[in-house]
């Protein structure tokens, strides 16, 4: 069960070696969090997180996930919450791919599409079915400010998380009143793994920080959440840029 | 019998879940709803003035007994009373009151129900010397896992379970209380004020002898020097010489009377209860009671339930509720209450509602809360930043000194820690796993805490 300051005593991850991720368990490990379900492909990183997260006291378990593989999900969830109630399941598997090769082979494209959009949406349904069983629990979605407005510099992912970021707000609306809380997280550029060689955005920040903005809204049971705070502002005046110029911007 | 499935909280505010909240009106009903509940159980729940979750189940079914609210026997010669669950102890003292009797034991609200002063032991400002509610009960009627009704006296061990034992045992549907004689419906009381922590726990543990009701507000923001100070009332039952001839009150000396203020509304900014708003309150508070008077005159509703008069008072805190912190700590540790409260006024917790109380005796409930000792109460922002892991350091220092925290009001208790708190936890686990195998009576307080 989460305390009276949302912090769950166990969490569900997908895409288990996210660094975001595991950011965000490090965090409520220190807390709360007994034990942590890491679900990914399996593979040496996926294990080296789970120790990670073992060595800091918490029961952690890794389970073989496949975003790419919807058909798995209900079995391979399922067996999850049949151990016993989650109390958060944090959605963090997610690809950038590489947008100008994308553009030119479509079948990478799609990937990044079906991983980052109909790969959540079925997993983010199968998880919200089995927490409004509980009746309780938070589904934390990492969208990305990207999808907020796409940029020619990578639309292919910015629309993948535009797609997933309108999903994960209308399911927090179906769900309203279930006792079941669903939160999306809009980051800006985060300094990691997947942006290793990319030339930094401004308001870049850490998975550290998206991590301590994680635990915030849980408490406050945020629906959305900017890092940091100060996209929110930005975001929305950039939305309202006629197109003639916000193709012309350097972002 | 109704039943929808609703977002459920305590009195706090914090960490709604969804439940079916059933709301039988029979016995029979109540027997109905208990088997069929289903894989994730049910708990009973009274009028939801348990701060955490304890009257919450995620997924399942919450009993709202309510419904079941008769007065089934009033003995005025004897002075017991033998009614349902689900009454509350406001109803009971409109009641009983015009007879010549009151409750043994009254919290802060008279908006509890008897089921729920049972399953949670609770006290009052006369602990020292009358105890916890469930040691003035004879017997109780309990609605088990099976789905029998059982007759559970006082002194057997299921008694001694239920007593404290947060609905986790059954579901109480009756009980006969002892009642308390009194000749009015008016309190005499003494105030007086204390300079700080030393001189109040002095005062208190001179004067408290010679009151029945006896609590201290405390100002956990004053510092320095101050820390500590607080205000003294302590009084008990007027007799009915002491009420002035020819007024209202001496012609219907046993009329309960209340006051009742507009309700708070239903929208309160977050951050309304600063430190500054706090702490300019409690300086007033401070300098608005009298230094010493004694004998003063005041009605049963403004001495034990102030915040009744104002109908969701808890809605101040805003949306984003509040945690209430309860511990006691034995008499001769006295080192560790001085040294909690230093650090909660260190820490600046705009708490406006904080009280200190001496306990006495302890009850039999293997899970019941007072043992002879010192208990602080206090309420706090639960958006305060840093709280969880603040108060986590308090529960340290309160389990290091042979203490432990209130489930009735615990929202954010370490479970690691809870053995260490209640010694009789095992025989309370072992007997739930012998009465109810399946787990049919669960809440979210025992989830999160493996009771």
């Amino acid at each position: 069960m989460k305390d009276a300051f949302g912090t769950p005593q166990s969490l569900l991850v997908l895409g288990g070696t996210s660094e975001i991720a595991l950011a965000t368990a490090r965090r409520l490990i220190a807390r709360r969090t007994r034990t942590v379900w890491l679900a990914g492909r399996p593979s040496p990183a996926l294990d080296a997180a789970a120790g990670q997260l073992r060595g800091l006291g918490a029961e952690t378990h890794t389970v073989a996930f496949d975003a790419l593989d919807p058909d798995s999900h209900e079995a391979v969830l399922g067996k999850v919450f049949a151990e016993g109630d989650v109390d958060m399941v944090l959605l963090a598997f997610g690809i950038l791919g590489d947008q100008a090769h994308d553009e030119r082979e479509p079948a990478s494209a799609v990937r990044v599409a079906q991983t980052n959009y109909t790969g959540a949406v079925s997993a983010g349904l199968v998880s919200a079915r089995a927490l409004q069983a509980q009746g309780h629990g938070s589904l934390v979605v990492l969208s990305s400010v990207a999808g907020e407005r796409a940029r020619r510099a990578n639309f292919i992912y910015g629309s993948s998380k535009a797609g997933l970021d309108a999903f994960a707000q209308g399911l927090g609306d179906a769900l309203h009143g279930t006792g079941v809380h669903v939160m999306v997280v809009r980051p800006g550029f985060v300094r990691s793994r997947m942006t290793a060689g990319l030339e930094e955005a401004p308001f870049a920040t850490t998975p550290e920080a998206v991590a301590g903005a994680i635990e915030l809204g849980l408490r406050r049971r945020s629906e959305t959440v900017w890092v940091p705070g100060a996209l929110r502002v930005v975001m929305s005046a950039l939305r309202h840029l006629p197109r003639a110029v916000f193709r012309r911007l350097p972002v | 019998m109704s039943a929808d499935t609703v977002p459920v909280t305590g009195w706090g505010r914090t960490a709604p879940t969804a439940a079916r909240l059933i709301r039988p009106r029979t016995y029979e009903e109540a027997a109905a709803a208990v088997r069929g509940c289903g894989a994730r159980g049910s708990i009973p729940r009274g009028l939801g003035r348990a701060y955490g979750d304890a009257a919450q189940n995620a997924g399942g079914a919450v009993l709202d007994m309510t419904g079941l609210d008769r007065i089934h026997a009033i003995d005025a010669d004897g002075g017991t009373v033998l009614c349902d669950a689900g009454v509350s102890l406001h109803r009971l003292m409109e009641v009983l009151l015009p007879l010549g009797w009151f409750v043994p034991v009254t919290p802060g609200t008279r908006y509890v129900t008897v089921g729920g002063a049972i399953g949670a032991d609770i006290h009052g400002k006369n602990h020292h010397v009358s105890g916890s509610f469930a040691r003035h009960v004879l017997s109780l009627e309990l609605l088990t896992a099976d789905g029998e009704i059982r007759t559970v006296g006082a002194g057997t061990p299921l008694f001694d379970a239920t007593a404290g034992g947060m609905g986790l045992t059954g579901v109480i549907l009756t009980a006969t209380v002892r009642l308390q004689p009194v000749e009015t419906s008016l309190m005499s009381v003494d105030t007086e004020r204390a300079r700080d922590l030393d001189d109040l726990m002095a005062r208190l543990t001179a004067g408290d002898h010679r009151y029945r009701y006896s609590v201290a507000w405390i100002d956990l923001l004053a510092r320095g020097a101050a820390t500590g100070r607080a205000v003294l009332t302590r009084g008990d039952h007027a007799p009915l010489d002491a009420l002035p001839a020819r007024t209202r009150a001496r012609r219907q000396p046993l009329a309960f009377r209340t006051s009742r203020f507009p309700p708070a509304p239903a929208f309160v900014p977050e951050g309304l209860l600063s430190r500054t708003t706090v702490g300019l309150f409690n300086e007033l508070w401070y300098r608005k009671a009298p230094r010493a008077s004694a004998g003063r005159l005041q009605r049963i509703s403004t001495f034990f339930h102030p915040l009744d008069g104002v109908p969701h008072w808890n809605r101040i805190y805003g949306r984003g509720g509040f945690v209430q912190y309860q511990f006691v700590v034995g008499h001769g540790r006295e080192d560790a209450l001085r040294r909690i409260v230093r650090r909660i006024s260190e820490h600046r917790c705009p708490s406006f509602l904080a009280v200190l109380k001496r306990f006495g005796d302890a009850g039999p409930g293997w899970l019941s809360f007072p043992v002879p000792g010192w208990t602080l109460a206090l309420d706090i922002p639960a958006g305060l930043p840093g709280l969880g892991a603040f108060l986590d350091g308090l529960d340290e220092e309160v389990a290091a000194a042979g203490g432990r925290v209130y489930l009735a009001k615990d929202s954010r208790l370490r479970p690691e820690l809870l053995a260490a708190m209640y010694p009789r936890l095992a025989e309370f686990r072992a007997l739930r796993a012998e009465l109810d195998p399946r787990g049919v009576f669960v809440s979210d307080l025992a989830r999160r805490l493996h009771l």
